[in-house]
């Protein structure tokens, strides 16, 4: 076999290789959604839904998780998003060439690499004992809200960074103030880009289980959570508590409760999904 | 005592960073005329205009020496609000950039800054803007259209709108034909030319017909200094320097 | 109104001050905490035990354990992610039809989005029973499977940014390369696969950062044991699992069991810092070179 055919044979050989290692990973998610429905969605039903956790896997129900879930959900929101997008836009508009904003800029990189589990650890101590909310959906809140402030600021950024100069010029020229325009012209045009960042960052919330265990979320709550004071469960805690036990039943549960999860996660990241290409596609003015 | 210019640049020196970029621009700009700015691309033509109402403020390189004084008032000067400088120097940029918002917004948001909410007196501004514009009566009847529906040349006549219902008292106009046709080219000359009475206009402009066409006055910059300024006439048919003479007549730039 | 602005600009900074706070948090509380672990177990011991055994009676603090069961994980779901993630890059940047592309990475982006909770799940009721048909001896609670599903969930961490840096490669040098006529595979791997490495190798060591951090799974389907062993067979324990076993119990705050969790915290961070810092200098370093 002569060299040029050799390296064609192999050009083939890899480009089939690179099929099959994509598909790997399709495969791998499909198994398992196949998997999950099959165990699971026969469990899935009112009951399940609108019912408290018990002993007996037959009788549980996951209501306390899922109200918990939503709570945490509403709650990171309404402390994440301020805060993020304040601070991305701080560092895009205002803190070009000071010490302080590069500072920021250095902490938010480093902070998007820690595992969610020490910012667990952090919850923990500060917010659960030191400033003493106990192990709270707010304090499980705030200790998201940490998390998912990466995510929102450099999705913040980008989409303000993504904002052509001219409409910039076209307000100051006209005698705008930097935040006049700022909040009229660069945040609306941005917003497609910020609104994309906030519902990956919730729905990354809205999936985590470890910084929640160490901030003490209970594995079986009786009571649906009434307030940002009560303690709580969210669902991952459920399906972790369910797949930990030995009994088929409680797997069963928890592949159920994984349907619903995951119907929860791939549903906000649809809605991002569509607004950002919807974005995309309006930006070029 | 009313000063004899309206405006006057004295020893103007821009830096960016280490690259000096202007170098002692003197100019005096006197009141309701236009003043064309010609010159090759990078001769810092665009840097001096922009300087008139402190737009190179956001570059960060950017660093000044000398004086811009208008009305008497040094532009500078740290009680200047920057705002308000903009409101009196209006500026219409090279490519159209209108607002992603309606025809009216677009007029009316330098008056809502301000904090004019009366709508009687936005919609009587919004109407005059348009008027002197030449654009009244092609959009008259769907004020609510989206801005960026209208084409380039509306769009860069509804720019000038917008700048006019600031009231400003000088325009400075950075190419503001250069992205247009022929056709919206004219009618922006011709809306300079209505403008005068009232303003004091700055353009700047690649185009040799042009500047001869709408200014009174013609300053020509090489290599960031101001080799001529003179009445447009002589600039043209009798220029004092031998590089203005090459670059009017197309033998360099 | 001037007044106005500086009180917004001072409101925009207290937001960004709160990322540094969080920074300065972190290291608060585990340094303080540990701190008064390392004041009761010595630092060599920690180092150098070969058992970790805190909540025993005979008590050990040997982080070894938990340092080789994170690695253990860790290289199986490296050994998984890289060949396939760099593969898929390669397939996705230089071989597949463009419209194929467009929709493969959103697809393969919905992998790095299931809760790992999920995750957990797979590699417990559905890997490990598997490969028990295949390995003998396979525990059901073991490293190896929780290693590939967590490889399967850092695939498009490497394919994505190595898809990246590839598409970053000039053009010109593709061109060049085709012009003399190569074929797509030398082309890649002569050409391309080297430009293209320092984004490659960031990729990796984010994948790394990411699969030495993950708890879930690793809690369910890698066991709690902390053995000393690199048979992907048995069950071990991660540094993270730890944490998730005692935050789970009831441990009083305070006690030397209680730090125990800050000591293992403060390891894994540091862990996890040193490998992102060095992805942000690569990143540096060698993007610099581009301009």
């Amino acid at each position: 076999m002569n060299k040029t055919v050799l390296n064609r044979l192999r050009d083939v050989v890899f480009k089939y290789f690179g099929m099959a290692c994509t598909l790997f990973g399709l495969l791998m998610l499909a198994i398992f959604i196949i998997d999950i429905l099959i165990r699971g969605l026969g469990r899935v039903n009112w009951d399940f839904i609108t019912g408290f956790p018990s002993y007996i896997p037959e009788n549980s129900g996951i209501l306390p998780a899922m109200v918990g879930t939503l709570w945490v959900l509403v709650l990171t929101a309404a402390l994440a998003i301020p805060v993020g997008v304040a601070a991305g836009i701080y560092l895009e508009e205002y803190g070009k060439r000071n010490y302080f904003a590069r500072l920021v800029e250095l902490n938010i990189a480093n902070l998007a690499g820690v595992p969610s589990i020490i910012y667990g650890l952090l919850g923990l101590e500060i917010f659960v004992r030191v400033l003493g909310m106990g192990s709270t959906l707010l304090a499980g809140a705030c200790t998201l809200s940490l998390l998912v402030l990466p995510v929102i600021i450099v999705a913040t950024r980008e989409a303000i960074k993504a904002v052509p100069k001219t409409l910039r010029e076209a307000s100051y020229g006209l005698g705008a103030s930097k935040w006049q325009t700022i909040w009229n012209q660069v945040l609306p045009a941005a917003s497609g880009g910020i609104v994309t960042g906030v519902i990956l960052a919730l729905s990354r919330a809205v999936g985590e289980t470890a910084p929640l265990i160490v901030v003490g979320a209970l594995a079986f709550v009786p009571f649906v959570p009434s307030g940002p004071m009560d303690e709580f469960s969210v669902l991952p805690m459920q399906i972790f508590n369910w797949v930990s036990r030995p009994q088929e039943g409680f797997i069963i549960n928890s592949a159920a409760a994984i349907i619903v999860l995951l119907l929860i996660t791939f549903l906000m990241n649809g809605v991002a999904l569509y607004l950002r290409n919807k974005w995309q596609k309006k930006v070029k003015w | 005592m009313t000063p004899e210019f309206k405006l006057e640049a004295k020893k103007v020196n821009v830096y960016y960073g280490e690259n000096h970029v202007l170098r002692d621009i003197n100019m005096n700009i006197e009141k309701n005329s236009v003043t064309a700015f010609i010159g090759p691309s990078g001769c810092g033509k665009s840097t001096f205009l922009r300087c008139l109402n402190r737009m190179n403020d956001y570059i960060e390189t950017f660093r000044m020496e000398g004086d811009v004084i208008i009305d008497g008032k040094d532009i500078y000067d740290r009680n200047v609000r920057v705002e308000e400088l903009r409101k009196k120097v209006g500026m219409v940029f090279q490519k159209p950039n209108p607002f992603p918002k309606s025809i009216y917004e677009n007029v009316v948001y330098g008056l809502k800054i301000q904090g004019i909410t009366r709508k009687d007196e936005l919609d009587h501004a919004a109407e005059e803007s348009l008027k002197r514009a030449a654009l009244w009566d092609e959009v008259k009847h769907d004020l609510k259209k989206p801005a960026l529906a209208l084409s380039g040349g509306q769009q860069q006549r509804l720019c000038i709108a917008r700048t006019l219902a600031v009231q400003p008292t000088v325009i400075l106009m950075d190419e503001p034909a250069s992205a247009l046709d022929p056709i919206s080219t004219s009618k922006v000359e011709e809306l300079i030319h209505e403008l005068k009475s009232n303003f004091s206009i700055l353009i700047v402009t690649h185009n040799m017909q042009q500047a001869a066409r709408v200014s009174d006055k013609t300053a020509f910059f090489y290599l960031g200094e101001l080799v001529e300024f003179d009445e447009t006439r002589t600039v043209f048919t009798n220029p004092k320097h031998e590089r203005t003479q090459n670059y009017i007549t197309g033998r360099f730039g | 109104m001037k007044t106005k602005e500086r009180i917004i600009e001072a409101l925009l900074a207290a937001s960004g001050a709160i990322g540094v706070l969080t920074t300065v948090g972190i290291l608060y509380v585990l340094i303080s905490e540990s701190a008064q672990f390392f004041s009761t177990v010595p630092l060599g011991e920690f180092l150098t035990d070969t058992q970790w055994t805190p909540l025993f009676a005979d008590k050990h603090f040997g982080i070894l354990p938990l340092i080789t069961g994170t690695l253990l994980t860790t290289l199986i779901a490296i050994a998984v992610a890289l060949p396939v993630g760099l593969t898929v890059a390669i397939y996705l940047n230089l071989y597949a039809p463009a419209t194929m592309r467009k929709w493969i990475k959103p697809v393969l982006e919905i992998l790095a989005a299931v809760p790992t909770v999920v995750y957990g799940y797979f590699a417990l009721t559905v890997v490990t029973p598997f490969l028990q048909d295949i390995i003998p001896g396979l525990a059901s609670f073991n490293s190896l499977s929780s290693g590939i599903v967590m490889g399967v969930m850092i695939i498009p961490i490497i394919s994505s940014l190595s898809e990246d840096a590839l598409y970053a490669v000039p053009k010109s040098l593709r061109e060049a390369s085709f012009g003399m006529g190569a074929t797509r595979y030398q082309t890649v791997f002569k050409v391309l696969v080297p430009a293209a490495a320092s984004g490659i190798v960031v990729s990796v060591i984010l994948a790394v950062s990411r699969a030495v951090g993950e708890t879930m799974i690793v809690a369910i389907a890698a066991g709690q044991q902390p053995n000393l062993t690199f048979d992907p067979r048995e069950p071990i324990m991660t540094i993270t699992t730890y944490i998730v076993q005692v935050s789970m119990g009831d441990v009083e705050h305070g006690s030397l069991e209680y730090r125990t969790i800050y000591a293992a915290g403060i390891s894994l961070f540091a862990l996890t810092f040193i490998l992102n810092n060095v992805s942000f200098w690569i990143k540096k370093r060698f993007t610099a070179k581009y301009e």
